[in-house]
Parts: C-alpha cells; structure tokens; sequence
C-alpha cells in the first residue's frame, strides 16, 4: 500500500454544536435518527466556550485491538481503519474499557462493540457538518489533539483562578 | 400510525400522579401536521376555553413536529400550548435548544399536564421509565441551577432539562419556561401555568430513535434544504454573522425602533447595542440549536471595560464568564425601548431573565412604561423605591430582581404593563395587543407588521406574520413597509405559513431562507404522508382558525384585534418615517376578507367547514 492514509481533522473552533454529525453517524448504522448509536459525539468545553466532535481516531496502539481476545478488530488495509469483526465479536466489551479515548461503543441490541470505520473511506459525518469542522485529510491527529488539548487545559488553569 | 411521530404522547395527572401513555390520533397528526397545530387540537377539546389560566383545570401541552429530531436543518423545535395568564387567550409558545429533539428520543411526540400537584414536582422521562420526583428543594431556585441539580440527580450529563425559575413559581403573567439553560418558551406566561401546576421542571433522556417513512426521499430533500439555506444571505450570512440582532442597525435606520416605549422610532444608541457591536466586542462562538446548520445562537462575554462591573452568574459549568444571547428583541426591549445603550448591562439583565424564568420582551417593555409613568410624575421614588429614569440601568436590573420575586413595586411589574397601567389610571402607556406588550418593530413605520400584531392570537407578537420579511428585507413580494395596500392578505398568508413551519417542528427562521416548496417534501418523506405546500398552508390556515374560535369562546372579539391610540393617532415625531400612524382600519377589513370571516372578524361557518372545523 503506498498512498498515504486520511484521517478526520477536528477544527473545534469551527463547531457550532448542532448534532448533524452525530444525526448522519446514527442514520448510517441504523437507518433512523438516534444520536445515542452515533459513533461520533459532540462534546461541550465550557471552560473554552467551544465545541468538539469526537471520535476514534484510528491510533496506531489501538488498545481496543490488543484488549480484544477473540481478534474482533481487525485493520482495514485501504484506509488503515481499526473495525470490529460482528461475527466474531463475542460481545465481552473489554475494548470499551480499554480504549483510552472513550470511542468504543456497545450496542445493547446486536450485542457487539461498534466503533468508527470511517464509513469506507468516505466518512458520513464529513459531509453532515455544516461549518467543515470534520475534515477527512491527510494529517497527523496527534498535532491537532495537543494543540486542542493544551488550549483546553489552559482553560481550565484560568478558571481555577479567582476566589471561592 | 404516520412516520416521524413516535405515535405515543404521555399524559400526567399531576393532582393523583397518574402517568399514562396514549396512542396519538393520526387523523390529527396528519391534518393538523404536528406540534402547534395538534396541540392545539388537544386543548381545544381538552379545555374549556373560559378557564382561570392558572386554574387546575387549565393544562399545558409541550409539543414537537415529525420533524424534529431528524436531520432536516432546525429540526429543534418544540411548542408550549396553554391558555396564557398574560393574554387570556390560547398560547403557543416554541422554544429550540436541545429538549424538544430528546423528548422525540425518549419516544413521546407530546405531553399533556393536567391537574396541579399538592406539592412541588419534577417530572422525570428516561424513555419507558417516567416518574414525578420532589422538586421541593429546587423551589426557589434559579434556572440554572436546578438545572445543573436535576442533571446530577438523574445522573446523566447528557439528560435535557426544562424549568421555570422563582418567575413562574411566583406566578408572574409574563414567566418563561426555559430549557438548556439560554434557550425559552418564552411569552404569554407559560412559565406561570407551569408554576400554578407546582410542576418544577421536565428532565427528559431519550435512547430511542425518529424513524422516517422514505429515508431515500428524506435524505434528497434534506440536501436540497441546507443547500438553499446556504444560498439565501439571511441564513447563509447575516444570522450566522451577527445573530438577530443584526437587525438593530437595519431596522433603526428604517426609523423602526421603538424608543423609549414606542415615543420615538430611533434611538441615538442603537449602534452600540447592535450586532456588529456584539461581534467586535463581546462574541465568543456561534452556537446552534440541535440540527441546525444556520447557527444564530450568540456565546457572549461582557467586554473589556465592562468586566468586575457585571458578573454573569451563570454557573462554573457554563461558558465560564460567559453567557448566551441577546437576541435583537431582548436587546431591544431591555435597551431601546428602556433608553439604556449598554450592551453589558443588557447581557446582565438578559441573564437574569434567563436564570429567573422571565419572558425579557415584556419585562422590558413592561419597564418601560413604568419609566414613562415616572417621567411623567405619575410614579414616584417612594412607589418605585428608587428613581427611575429611562435610561437607568441600575433600575433595570434591581427590578428585574423585584419582579422575579414580587417584591415591592416588582409585584405590579409582574402583571404586565397593561394591568400596570389600568391599576394606576394610564391605560395608554400599554404598547401591545391582548394584553401582550410589542415586540422590536413600530408598527406605524411597518404597515404590515401592525396587522399582524393586531390580528396575533396570542397577543402582540413578531411571529405569528412577520411581513416586515417581505415588506423590508426581501424576501418575498410585497408593497413597502409604509403601504397599507395588500396587508391584509399579505398577513393572512404570513400567518398561515408561518403556524404551518410551528407545526413541522422547525424553525421559523427557516423562511428566510426556503418556503413550504422545500419543506413539503420533508414532511412527505418524513410521514409517508404526500403533503404538498398547498396542504400545509391549508394545515396551518386550520390552525390558526381553531385558535381563533378557542380564542373567541374565550372572550375575545374583533374590538380586540386593533393597537393603542399612540399607534393609530399619533404620529411618529422625527426621523425617515416621520408623521407615519399605523392605518389599521384600512387593513382590518382586506384582512378579514382575506380569511373568509365576517366583518366582526367570525370565522364564517362556510370556512369553518371547508377547513373541517365546522
Ligand atoms: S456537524 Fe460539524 S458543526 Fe455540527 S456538531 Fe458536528 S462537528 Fe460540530
């Protein structure tokens, strides 16, 4: 494989918070509008007075692939993404604890871990977004998550200032 | 049952705690097309229109639309339906955010609350599991607090909440019912109906899913939707911009904006509370309500020099510093119409609003007349129990405060500025209709605009026709804002479309932007039910004569339907639209022919029928 994989850059300045994403996540993996399936999620940082989509980013440890003990997840080789295997999926949840990022999910229904699978390359929530704060890019997420995080983080410092 | 409706609506007794799931009449849901216009069918053979609003036997109705809750741009919205203790009449008061679209999730298209409970409640819907909790210790808090307390109780941080605060316990006429903290079913005093009810606020989680009959037809129509959103300036620029309240400069200019209670039509600080003000100075993001890709919600800090002056209390969990709003008709009636050019002042008492369940164009307005009252000598410091000029900022939010609580002179601000000024002998300082205070447009400068305030069957209000679209922003065709000619129809057809989007469960600002054209196919695809744009303005022209004949049974009659003295006889005294009154006598004729009523304004029973009324 030779060409260089894509990723979703988050732009969350760019976020307004409406959910589209969240909406055309759920509608591709139930054919209905319910955010609580969504594999991406809309995250509130009051302390920034901004919004962040999230979801797996497809890292390179991918925890979620090593807790597994039935070798449900497998790498998707066009796009790199880590997806979960249904059938062999034994529904034990070890890769939701195991994900550090919280983009594991689990379906009480089918009774299978369900995660992210950049929709075969061509991620639903991308063209949802009204403001271009998903992009589907060829980028290093790790230089956007720091960048984001240390902003919120200095957030956060500032708001611990200041009396009781 | 039709699609988009989850078909299941949750009644409550709030007298026994009797909680009971029913199915939807889908003869209703499909002919009345969803939220205003089926609850309002609900109450309308629910409740006697004579009732005491704050009566046990009154009951408030939350209601979504098939579409909300699906991805169609602004799919947020919900309405509250109630007899209003502001106007006596029926009240349909829409509110967007993130409540409406959960309550769909949780699997109930509507609520109906009956009966008062003997002690303060909440209710609590976590999909099938719903319960009345005590809210005995939230009684007396504020919104965003009891907020952030039922959040924690429940035990979600995702759960949505809608409350009332200390305004609507306290049975202020002009309380709001106020969901995710900044976003509010704001006027006509729904928040009091909920507060006569004891029913502290509504927490919702829902899991569940809108499904859609035609999810192909859905999805095309959806583009075709938030494409024209993006093509129309409104919505593609100036809402997203600079909010609502890009219309502060606009309508200034025009010689439109009350002043000072509607005694000027300019206000020489409008630029300073203005949208463009807001951006350069105070704006932080954009923030859009569920679904919505125009985005119009402002997250507003107060500004440089205005800080240590104003705090905004509005919790360590929100914003930090900052705070939501204002929209152009808060910023107006806590500004223009009280004389006051602060925007940090106004961002301060725009969340006091918020955080105490006040409805701020009444408030403001309500002060207003207070404040020409004490002008005029008719007031005086030892009433007020402080001086009370226009434009005195301090007075304003001190007041705010008092009304909230009914204390001292706030306990007459509560009831309104047309009960105010009936109880000290200056009916005429009331600016508004039915009992309900104006919204930001004078409705001598905009012909079109005073008809449909007159017309409104909740009282005055920008909503229910906002020809000021056609008449001034182009959008649409009309005569201009000084032109009687053609208002009549210009207002009826406003009116009908306009309760149609209510009824859909999106949000009005999408007119801006596309017409029934674009949404009709929404609604087909979504309900499987063919709607066609003439179907639902007819829905809607159902609507509105419904809440004309409830309304009517209630009391009102055509001597209602018309503006104070200040609007038709005296002139508006300097700037562009000046010597302009409104000439509501030549309208109010075209309009009811337009709506097929006598001329005492009775809907005729050939129309009753025709609309399947009758
Ligand atoms: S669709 Fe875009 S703007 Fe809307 S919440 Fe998701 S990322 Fe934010």
């Amino acid at each position: 494989m030779t060409s260089a994989t894509r990723t979703l850059q988050i732009h969350p300045d760019r976020c307004t918070g409406c959910k589209q994403c969240e909406l055309a996540c759920s509608w591709v993996q139930t054919g209905t509008f319910q955010p609580s399936r969504s594999l991406i999620r809309v995250h509130v940082f009051d302390e920034e007075a901004s919004f962040a989509p999230y979801t797996c980013f497809q890292c390179d440890e991918a925890w979620c692939m090593q807790a597994c003990p039935v070798n449900a997840i497998d790498v998707e080789p066009d796009t790199q993404a880590k997806v979960v295997i249904d059938d062999v999926c034994v529904g034990c949840g070890l890769c939701v604890i195991a994900c550090p990022f919280g983009t594991m999910f689990f379906d009480r229904g089918s009774h299978t871990a369900e995660k992210c699978d950049l929709c075969a390359d061509d991620p639903a929530c991308v063209h949802a977004c009204p403001t271009a704060a998903i992009e589907y890019v060829e980028a290093d997420p790790v230089g956007w998550i720091s960048a984001f995080g240390e902003k919120v983080d200095a957030g956060r410092r500032d708001s611990l200032k200041g009396e009781l | 049952m039709l699609k988009g409706w989850t078909g299941t609506l949750l009644r409550v007794d709030l007298t026994n705690g009797n909680i009971e799931r029913e199915a939807v009449r889908e003869d209703w849901a499909r002919d009345f097309a969803g939220g205003r216009g089926i609850a309002a069918r609900y109450l309308s053979e629910e409740v006697d229109a004579r009732v005491d609003p704050l009566a046990p036997a009154n009951s408030i109705i939350f209601a979504t639309g098939p579409l909300t809750g699906t991805n169609s741009s602004t799919g947020a919205r919900y309405m509250v339906v109630t007899k209003g203790p502001l106007t006596n009449c029926m009240t349909t008061s829409n509110s967007g955010g993130l409540w409406g679209p959960e309550l769909k999730f949780a699997g109930y298209d509507l609520l109906i609350l009956e009966g008062r409970s003997p002690a303060p409640v909440y209710l609590w819907i976590h999909d099938e599991a719903v319960e009345l909790r005590s809210a005995e210790h939230l009684w007396g808090k504020g919104v965003f607090e009891t907020e952030d307390r039922v959040k924690e109780e429940t035990g979600f941080p995702d759960t949505r909440v809608t409350t009332i605060g200390p305004a609507g316990e306290n049975l202020v006429k002009y309380a709001a019912i106020v969901n995710d903290k900044f976003r509010a079913a704001g006027r006509s005093g729904v928040g009091a109906v909920m507060g006569s009810k004891n029913l502290k606020a509504i927490a919702v989680r829902g899991t569940g899913a809108v499904e859609v009959a035609d999810p192909a037809g859905l999805m095309q129509a959806q583009w075709a939707q938030k494409h024209a959103l993006t093509q129309a300036p409104l919505t593609s620029e100036g809402l997203p911009g600079y909010g609502t309240l890009a219309l502060m400069n606009v309508v200034n200019e025009h010689g439109a904006l009350p002043t000072r209670n509607f005694q000027q039509a300019q206000f020489e600080g409008a630029e300073e509370i203005s949208g463009e003000r807001l951006v350069e100075t105070r704006l932080q993001t954009n923030k859009a309500c569920f679904a919505c890709t125009i985005a119009c919600g402002r997250v507003s800090k107060v500004s440089e020099e205005g800080q240590g002056r104003y705090t905004l209390n509005t919790s360590p969990r929100n914003w930090r510093e900052a705070t939501e709003g204002p929209e152009y008709e808060n910023a107006w009636s806590l500004g223009a119409d009280c004389g006051i050019d602060d925007l940090d002042l106004i961002l301060k008492a725009n969340t006091l609003c918020n955080d105490l369940g006040l409805d701020p164009i009444t408030l403001g307005a309500t002060i207003a007349a207070a404040m020409e009252l004490y002008e005029d000598g008719v007031l005086t410091d030892k009433e007020v129990g402080m001086p009370l000029p226009f434009g005195s900022g301090e007075a304003l939010i001190a007041l705010t405060e008092k009304t909230a609580s009914r204390e001292g002179f706030g306990d007459l601000l509560a009831e309104g500025s047309k009960r105010m000024g009936d109880a000290l002998g200056r009916p005429d300082v009331f600016m508004g209709v039915k009992g309900q205070e104006f919204p930001a447009y004078d409705p001598r400068a905009i012909q079109g605009m005073g008809l449909g305030y007159a017309t409104s069957n909740r009282g005055a209000c920008h909503l229910r026709a906002y020809t000021i679209s056609a008449e001034m922003l182009g959008v649409g065709d009309a005569e201009g804002p000084e032109s009687p000619v053609g208002k009549g129809e210009l207002a009826a057809a406003f009116q009908n479309v306009s309760t149609a989007v209510d009824a859909t469960g999106l949000c009005l600002f999408l007119t801006f932007g596309v017409g029934l054209d674009e949404i009709a196919p929404l609604m087909a695809a979504a309900t499987g039910h063919p709607y066609t744009p003439a179907e639902l303005e007819l829905a809607g022209e159902r609507i509105w004569n419904l809440e004309r004949v409830w309304n009517m049974q209630a009391g009102i009659t055509a001597a209602d339907d018309t503006l104070p003295k200040r609007m038709l006889e005296q002139p508006i005294p300097a700037g562009p639209t000046k010597g302009q009154t409104s000439r509501l006598a030549e309208m109010l004729p075209d309009y009811y022919a337009a709506r097929g009523w006598s001329e005492d304004g009775h809907p005729s029973q050939e129309k009753l029928r025709a609309l399947g009324l009758g």
